[in-house]
């Protein structure tokens, strides 16, 4: 594949309802009403000369080299901020044009470097190649007048310089950073000739910048650009590929010389990110080629041994011969597997399948049973499927929207672009979390109601909201009375109105003024379209799946579902969360969300498949905690998850770990769950993988090979080999014929092929001959169960809680430059922003007891300690301390506990009762060391 | 299986289901540990409310009338 540029069209679309036909240098051309005549052109083929005009930006009109004529018109309006107008009549070419755009493209040469010195001689400089394009060689003015020419480069930041010699101050990068981020870092500082672009009078690395790289994708010339491709050079060929971190799903094109990767470019054909991206995305992708990647299988008879490296077959064969033999010792359903929501939804698939048809069992569970398993089980209770109801697009038409649980900017930030784009349009916001997340105040976006609740408190909040709703009239009659269950809206009704649902009896607990909390729930439910976002900040929670049918209860009694603009959507915090969910990973369901009790789905899979199928649930992964150290279960292989780290009770777990007979883990590094390990298969990279992943949004995205596998083998071949090896054979020539059985057994993905994904770019699901091209928003016409059930909802108070010996509650969360257990962050420059967890606690809890912001302090609650340094912070209340789980040293599982949502065993990360003291040494807990199974 | 985890999930089912009268509870209770629990779970803490527990709500007690003719045959 060739090098490939999104088309620039010069201004963004007008989606106008009337359409206007104009002609540009003699071509016709039909547009939408409120089209810039420089768009039109560009929809006609004609390229009109331009520096500070893109599409991804309003026009700006600066840089006076995209003058026009019109007919019937004096001078020479700039054409990006001329509209269209019937009729019109436009050249883009003429003798005084071209002499009009040669003198303003001389005076920008006059203070920019030649383009053999200074300017990079890679190419990357639109102003160059404008000068190119219209023989411009020499400047009437020389180059020996006042000029930026001395000014040093900022290369603070670790991922791209600004160099300030070769800016033309046309403004996109500020732009960019205003209209696409959302940040608003970026400034000109100075007037006329001694204007400069700023970032706030800092480094770029001390400023409020994070990174996201946008104003590096508008800059036209090389002033802004990735460190890489100033060490690389221009890249000559293209692979359009997708995100491997958060569940928005961004689309890149993925730029290469020869075969290492340049820069990562956020593609503008994407449906999830329309061209943005944040800093984990477009930058922090080195990890793929770190040299802690481990690319030979190796294997141990203890994990107190030290790794042997072996061949796949030998690694493939110590698997196997382990695993039959503590069947043959201990039954069938003593071993499983856990996929992984970073695979793709093949490598998923195949392991699943690996489990149920090779292992014989149903003890198969994924990383989503820790994050957004109540979403599956909440949304499928109520709308009858596990999926948010709207594409990300939606929140265009939003007119309130309230967030929940969720810290978007940081979890999410390409999203939370979006969000807060329409946020400064005027739609308003209510935040319901315990910390005061950056949405609740950032620049020009104000929440207008930011419910700060206790953890733990989610579900008396939301039945308050619906309380309010319910008794005062505001519920959506017409909606209920067609779309929805009678009785169960009837019993839940009566339910939600009692007083002990109001805001006045529900505040004591939450500690949310009742007023407040009206407020919010008269805006919600009469602001026009209102849209429910969320986090694990509902789900991981003891009522995490209460909470998440109290959201939809709410939404569908004000009639907020099935139109854009509104619905229950979850945000996802892996790329695949949704992906590996709807693959059939959960211990009691196939794909497609089908219970494998029910015969006659279990009779297609023993079809497909060609072997008997277990009809019983199999064990869950705490359950599968339990179970090893119980000695019933004593073999597990799990698929890229670290779970030693990111599930709760570290000791807990290690304990769990260190029990098993075998241990399979397939990785890219050494994670801390391989310290246990007995077998470590070398995993692949999403710059190896081929296959698919599917957002937040349900959209399925390709994922296409930059590189081959490091190790000559994609994670879905070994899983066939283990599984081959055991007895039952697997085989697929490649991953678009696992896509295709997928399809086969999926009713839901019955559309999708990797033919299909490539013709159309991606696809939201169901995709099936009643919505072939995908479905961007669900419960349109009516829902998957076909009425929405109502649910009630009683608040249950956790039983983790603050007591004297554990007297402050700790919720933890995520940073922007990290990601979960921070195995791919950590190595990448991005441990730059955030090179260690802290402890936010705040300054009247501080203080009480004797914590000073930055010193060490010890972190206890009755399952563990640790340590890590304080920051004093009001963004949490007074009683509430706060941290993040990315680095291992630290280690905050180690003090999360056991307890769990009563449906689907999700952690309660969000409530842990901890005790907080100064600590003397500077000495981190590091992760869990290995444990005697009998203590 | 650690028997107290199986406890402290049961009862946990049966404490959100509150709103409902007993028996209804009951159901709800029973029918969510044989969607949800492995045949072996299930077994395990019908053989725990057998050995006369004393630690199990008395929706759990109930649902587990239900949910010990759920258990397949070994």
């Amino acid at each position: 594949m060739t090098l490939l540029h999104d088309p620039d069209l010069g201004t963004p679309a007008k989606p106008g309802e009337s359409s206007v036909n104009v002609v540009v240098d003699g071509v016709e051309v039909t547009v939408p009403a409120g089209t810039s005549v420089m768009r039109a052109a560009a929809l006609a083929g004609v390229d009109v000369p331009k520096l500070c005009a893109t599409d991804s930006l309003d026009a700006f009109g600066s840089c006076r080299l995209c003058l026009v004529e019109v007919d019937g018109r004096p001078g020479t309006p700039a054409s990006c901020t001329t509209p269209v107008a019937p009729g019109m009549s436009v050249a883009t070419q003429s003798p005084k044009l071209q002499k009009l755009r040669r003198g303003v493209m001389e005076l920008y040469l006059s203070d920019h470097p030649h383009e053999e010195s200074g300017c990079r001689p890679n190419g990357g400089c639109e102003l160059h190649d404008l000068a190119d394009s219209v023989g411009l060689t020499d400047v009437r003015y020389g180059f020996s007048g006042a000029n930026h020419q001395t000014s040093t480069t900022d290369a603070s930041n670790p991922y791209f310089a600004f160099d300030p010699t070769t800016c033309i101050v046309c403004s996109r990068c500020v732009r960019a950073c205003d209209e696409i981020q959302g940040t608003l870092a970026l400034t000109v500082e100075g007037r006329g000739f001694e204007s400069v672009i700023s970032a706030g009078g800092l480094p770029f690395m001390e400023s409020e910048c994070v990174s996201c790289g946008a104003c590096v994708q508008a800059c036209p010339t090389t002033a802004l650009q990735e460190k890489t491709f100033i060490e690389f050079g221009m890249p000559d060929r293209t692979v359009k590929t997708t995100c491997a971190y958060c569940g928005v799903g961004c689309s890149f094109n993925a730029e290469l010389r020869g075969d290492e990767v340049v820069r990562m470019v956020p593609s503008k054909e994407g449906g999830a990110n329309e061209g943005h991206s944040c800093v984990k995305g477009r930058f922090a992708w080195g990890y793929a080629t770190h040299r802690d990647r481990v690319t030979t299988p190796m294997v141990r008879d203890s994990f107190r041994d030290e790794w042997r490296e072996v061949s796949w077959e030998e690694a493939i064969g110590f698997t196997v011969d382990r695993l039959r033999a503590i069947q043959s010792e201990s039954g069938p359903d003593s071993i499983g597997g856990i996929t992984s929501s970073r695979c793709t939804n093949e490598e998923v698939f195949v392991v699943q399948k690996m489990v149920r048809a090779a292992f014989g069992n149903n003890n198969v569970d994924t990383c989503a049973r820790v994050c957004h398993s109540p979403t599956g089980y909440g949304l499928k209770q109520t709308f009858g499927t596990s999926a948010g109801t709207q594409d990300f697009a939606s929140v265009d038409q939003s007119d309130v929207m309230i967030v929940i649980g969720a810290n978007p900017t940081d979890g999410h930030p390409v999203f939370a672009s979006r969000m807060k784009r329409r946020l400064r349009e005027g739609a308003q916001l209510i935040v319901v979390d315990p910390r005061r997340i950056d949405l609740v105040r950032t620049p020009h976006v104000e929440a207008a109601h930011h419910l700060q609740l206790l953890p733990g408190t989610n579900v008396a909040v939301v039945n308050a909201i619906a309380h309010v709703v319910v008794t005062e009239g505001l519920v959506d009659r017409d909606f209920v009375a067609e779309r929805c269950e009678a009785d169960s809206f009837a019993q839940w009704e009566a339910f939600i109105a009692r007083p002990e649902n109001s805001p006045e009896a529900t505040e004591a607990a939450s500690g949310v003024p009742a007023a407040e909390l009206r407020a919010a729930a008269r805006l919600y439910a009469t602001a026009g379209n209102a849209a429910i976002y969320y986090g694990l900040g509902v789900t991981e929670h003891s009522q995490g799946s209460t909470m998440v049918m109290g959201m939809a209860n709410l939404a569908m009694a004000t009639g907020n579902i099935g139109r854009d603009g509104v619905g229950v959507n979850p945000l996802r915090g892996q790329n695949n969360v949704q992906g590996s969910c709807d693959m059939g990973s959960f211990p009691h369901e196939f794909s497609g969300y089908r219970h494998v009790s029910d015969n006659a789905v279990r009779e297609l899979f023993e079809t497909v498949w060609g072997t008997a199928l277990e009809s019983e649930p199999g064990l869950r992964i705490p359950n599968m905690f339990d179970a090893s150290l119980a000695g019933i279960f004593r073999g597990l292989f799990i698929q890229g998850e670290d779970i030693a780290q990111s599930d709760p009770n570290t000791k807990h777990v290690v304990a769990a770990l260190s029990a098993l007979d075998l241990l399979v883990v397939q990785d890219l590094f050494l994670n801390e769950t391989a310290k246990y390990a007995h077998v470590f298969l070398p995993g692949t990279s999403f710059l190896e993988k081929d296959g698919t992943f599917t957002n937040a949004e349900r959209r399925i995205n390709r994922v296409r090979p930059v590189m081959d596998p490091v190790h000559g083998k994609h994670e879905w071949q070994v899983a066939c080999e283990i599984a081959t090896a055991m007895g039952y054979p697997m085989d697929y020539d490649d991953a678009s014929q696992i896509m295709d059985e997928i399809a086969q057994v999926t009713p839901t993905f019955a559309g999708v092929s990797f033919d299909h994904l490539d013709k159309v770019g991606s696809i939201q699901w169901p995709c099936n001959d009643a919505a072939p091209e995908g479905t961007p928003i669900m419960h349109v016409d009516g829902f998957v169960r076909g009425k929405g059930h109502f649910v009630e909802t009683p608040y249950v108070p956790t039983d983790e809680r603050a007591n004297r010996k554990f007297p402050l509650i700790l919720t933890t969360g995520r940073i922007l430059s990290q990601y979960n257990v921070g195995a791919q962050t950590r190595r990448t420059a991005n441990v730059e922003w955030h090179e260690e967890d802290v402890l936010e606690i705040h300054p009247h809890d501080a203080e009480e007891l004797g914590v000073a912001d930055g010193t060490w302090v010890a972190l206890a609650s009755r399952v563990g300690e640790t340590q890590m340094r304080a920051q004093i912070t009001d963004r949490v209340p007074q009683g509430v301390v706060y941290t993040t789980f990315h680095h291992p040293e630290s280690g905050a599982n180690i003090v999360t506990t056991e307890y769990s949502d009563w449906a689907t065993n999700c952690p309660e990360y969000k409530v842990t009762a901890v005790r907080v003291r100064p600590a003397s040494v500077s000495d981190p807990k590091g992760s869990a060391e290995p444990v005697d199974v009998t203590t | 299986m650690t028997l107290d985890a199986l406890v402290r999930m049961a009862n946990q089912i049966a404490a959100n289901q509150v709103h409902l009268p007993p028996d209804e509870a009951a159901s709800r209770v029973a029918d969510h540990v044989r969607l949800f629990w492995t045949p072996g779970m299930r077994q395990e803490l019908v053989d725990h409310a057998d050995a006369g527990a004393d630690d199990l709500d008395p929706v759990v007690t109930e649902a587990l009338e239900q949910v010990r003719t759920t258990i397949p045959a070994p």
